[in-house]
């Protein structure tokens, strides 16, 4: 029921892609990929739920507190959690991702040294949390304050950048499932992240794919952590509600 | 494309002024294009990036794109003047075209600092395509 509501309220935001079936960029992969994927033993991106197990349970900070010691047992407390990220955050009054809360987080509640993006540790925690939503569909909050930001989101997927002129919805609503050279592309749904990138050969986040596409175009990357990066991972969401959560998912 | 095949044959009917609109008759350069270089700067991924969208006549080069029209026969198509058009700036003939206009700066928002001020090709590069594109003839492709 809410997630037919959702697709109701969203169908506005996504009239091209909506005419083809939406898919994760796990349906364009090579079988081969998926089956590295689907098999823990052999996803390259479970090492890094198992370093941010370890952080998760360790202690930092002056006091000595760990994310264990206010959350408790991530599989109970955390699940569903990156389903619904970028949220509102109170502190800041503007939208949050989730790397952005952990470091927020780690920062004023443990008062340890901040995490910067994509270092080990971010994206360690990051894909720990994440894949306790593993299975669960995307679910983006109704949070009427994150609707302005969204909006931008979808100017900014929509709008034409870089040296090729290029935006994000002529090749992911347009030529989605089309050949780039050899690249299949995908709907660019962000169902896997952080995500074991096999050119990458490292995990990488939301931002990390957002700004290879952005360079892709030859336009100037927005920085980490921006608003506009944190605007645009709010409209993926809402074009990708209901797909299931993958993390860490295999890309190639 | 069909579609850009009924536009030209539209621009045609329109009569020799709207005809104009379709080509660029003027070379770029003094110097004309070498077609041995131009099919060097199509294949080249970083250079011409052609093949990440069109396939053509390059048995050798794996991973060719499928989000355009197959070059093979482009000679045949298309005159000179209007290949030139289509190079330096195919928006010109549809605005909302996916193919990056190769000799143009301005117009564009946030390039990255070092392509900045710079065209995608430069001056005698587009010739040397063209020199090349011209020799793609129906019949021959491979
Ligand atoms: C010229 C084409 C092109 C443009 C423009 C482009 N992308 Fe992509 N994008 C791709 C391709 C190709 C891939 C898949 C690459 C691969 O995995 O080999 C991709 C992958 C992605 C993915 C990963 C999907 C997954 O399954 O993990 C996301 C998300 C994404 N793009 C978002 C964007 C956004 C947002 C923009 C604009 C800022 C953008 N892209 C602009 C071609 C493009
Ligand atoms: C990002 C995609 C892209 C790239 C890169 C690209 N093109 Fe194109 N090209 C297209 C599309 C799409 C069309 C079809 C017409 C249109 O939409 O403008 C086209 C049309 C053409 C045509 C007319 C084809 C016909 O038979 O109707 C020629 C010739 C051409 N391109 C040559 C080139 C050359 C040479 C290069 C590289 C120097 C190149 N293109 C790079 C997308 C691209």
């Amino acid at each position: 029921m809410r997630r037919a509501l959702a697709l109701v309220l969203l169908a506005p935001l996504c009239l091209s892609a909506g005419a083809e079936e939406r898919r994760s960029g796990f349906a364009d992969m090579a079988r081969e990929t998926q089956a590295m994927q689907q098999d823990d033993t052999a996803n390259p991106g479970m090492l890094w739920v198992l370093e941010g197990e370890a952080l998760w349970n360790r202690p930092a900070g002056p006091a000595g507190q760990s994310c264990a010691g206010c959350h408790g047992d991530a599989a109970a407390a955390m699940r569903g959690v990156a389903a619904r990220y970028p949220a509102w955050d109170e502190a800041g009054a503007a939208p949050i991702d989730l790397a952005g809360r952990i470091a927020q987080c780690r920062e004023t509640r443990q008062r340890a040294p901040p995490l910067a993006r994509e270092s080990e540790d971010l994206l360690a925690l990051t894909t720990y949390v994440g894949h306790q939503s593993r299975g669960l569909p995307i679910s983006p909050p109704s949070d009427p304050r994150l609707a302005a930001a969204r909006e931008r989101g979808q100017a900014l997927y929509a709008e034409r950048r870089g040296q090729l002129d290029l935006s994000c919805a002529q090749c992911h609503d347009d030529q989605a499932g089309r050949r780039l050279a050899g690249s299949t592309i995908p709907q660019a749904h962000p169902t896997g992240y952080p995500l074991y990138r096999l050119e990458w050969q490292t995990i990488g986040s939301l931002q990390r794919r957002l700004r290879g596409c952005m360079t892709g175009v030859r336009a100037e990357p927005f920085s980490y952590g921006s608003p506009e990066y944190v605007a645009i991972e709010l409209f993926l969401a809402s074009r990708a509600a209901g797909l299931e959560v993958e993390t860490p998912a295999v890309r190639p | 494309m069909p579609s850009a095949r009924l536009f030209a044959a539209l621009l045609l009917l329109a009569g020799p002024v709207l005809a104009q609109e379709d080509a660029l008759p003027a070379p770029l350069t003094g110097t004309p294009g070498d077609a041995a270089r131009g099919r060097a700067i199509v294949a080249d991924r970083q250079r011409g990036l052609c093949l990440l969208c069109h396939t053509g006549p390059f048995p050798e080069e794996r991973f060719q794109g499928n989000l355009a029209p197959d070059l093979s026969g482009a000679g045949s198509r298309w005159s000179e003047a209007q290949l030139r058009l289509r190079l330096v700036d195919s928006r010109r003939l549809n605005p909302d075209s996916i193919m990056p206009s190769y000799y143009r700066t301005e117009g564009l928002n946030r390039v990255g600092s070092a392509f900045r001020g710079r065209t995608v090709l430069s001056a005698q590069e587009i010739e040397d395509v063209l020199a090349y594109l011209l020799t793609l003839r129906d019949g021959d492709s491979r």
